[in-house]
């Protein structure tokens, strides 16, 4: 079982490569588990998508 | 291909000649590239720079992409540039012999890997209702200057100026290891800052 530490670095990594088959498989049984992490994931892509948005931010849009 | 590209350009240099359209421009470009150099002289440099090329080659100009992100394009490859010879100045021991960002991500969990109990993430709202706050950007603004500069520098790459993990590796001359935990120990900063600073509206020194 992952602890929280190494499924959050899992899901950081999830954007960055693929993940291993083996390495999805316990992510996915620790995100059913885990609410705080299952968070952290959602937000760490927000963030990505934030970031995108980041640079046209005077226009308000 | 509605735009004839002629047309185009007629138009772009006509809004060139409106003072207010330039300096609007010139002011969000500066802003954009004052956060990844954190040095301002670089930063009127790299605008500077990008503007005169985007004027010399304003023939190359297509019409097919908005002005706006073409000329962020140009903005985006000066500052990469710039980025790429100060990292040279920058010492692989220098990235990693880093305690301090070791031991705040260490806090956030306990001795089990789990996370402490105030640590956890809290819910958001979804993007949407994020991008509809009018100081959320300000808070973001903070939070990515109070990461350290080579953190801050890595995340911009990767999520602003979209290179990919490889690219960034070979350019930087970093591992793939060393990228992902500059890129976690990013995120994870970042993520804690703006839901102390905002989500939270607490006075947290995060």
């Amino acid at each position: 079982m992952l602890t929280c530490r190494q499924a959050t670095q899992l899901l950081s990594e999830r954007l960055d490569r693929t993940l291993q088959f083996r390495e999805q498989g316990n992510l996915q049984i620790h995100l059913l588990l885990c609410r705080s992490c299952r968070r952290y994931g959602k937000q760490v892509k927000t963030l990505s998508q934030l970031s995108k948005e980041f640079k046209n931010f005077d226009e308000g849009k | 291909m509605s735009i004839e590209p002629a047309n185009a350009n007629q138009e772009i240099l006509q809004q060139l000649q409106n003072p207010a359209f330039v300096i609007e421009l010139r002011q969000q470009m500066l802003k954009f590239a004052i956060l990844q150099l954190s040095s301002l002289q670089q930063a009127e440099d790299a605008v500077q720079e990008a503007l005169m090329s985007a004027f010399q080659y304003i023939d190359s100009f297509t019409g097919r992409a908005a002005f706006k992100t073409w000329v962020f394009a140009i903005l985006k490859n000066k500052i990469f540039d710039l980025i790429r010879q100060k990292s040279r100045l920058m010492t692989m021991s220098e990235l990693f012999n880093d305690e301090d960002s070791e031991q705040s991500i260490d806090a956030l969990f306990d001795a089990s890997g789990h996370w402490n109990k105030y640590e956890a993430p809290q819910a958001w709202p979804n993007p949407e209702e994020i991008l509809e706050q009018q100081d959320f950007w300000i808070i973001f603004d903070a939070c990515l200057n109070h990461l350290p500069a080579k953190y801050a520098q890595v995340f911009m790459l990767r999520e602003m100026i979209e290179l990919s993990s490889d690219e960034i590796c070979e350019k930087l001359g970093l591992t793939v290891t060393n990228l992902n935990v500059l890129m976690y120990r990013s995120r994870t900063r970042l993520r804690e800052c703006l839901e102390n600073k905002w989500l939270l509206k607490d006075d947290c020194s995060c």
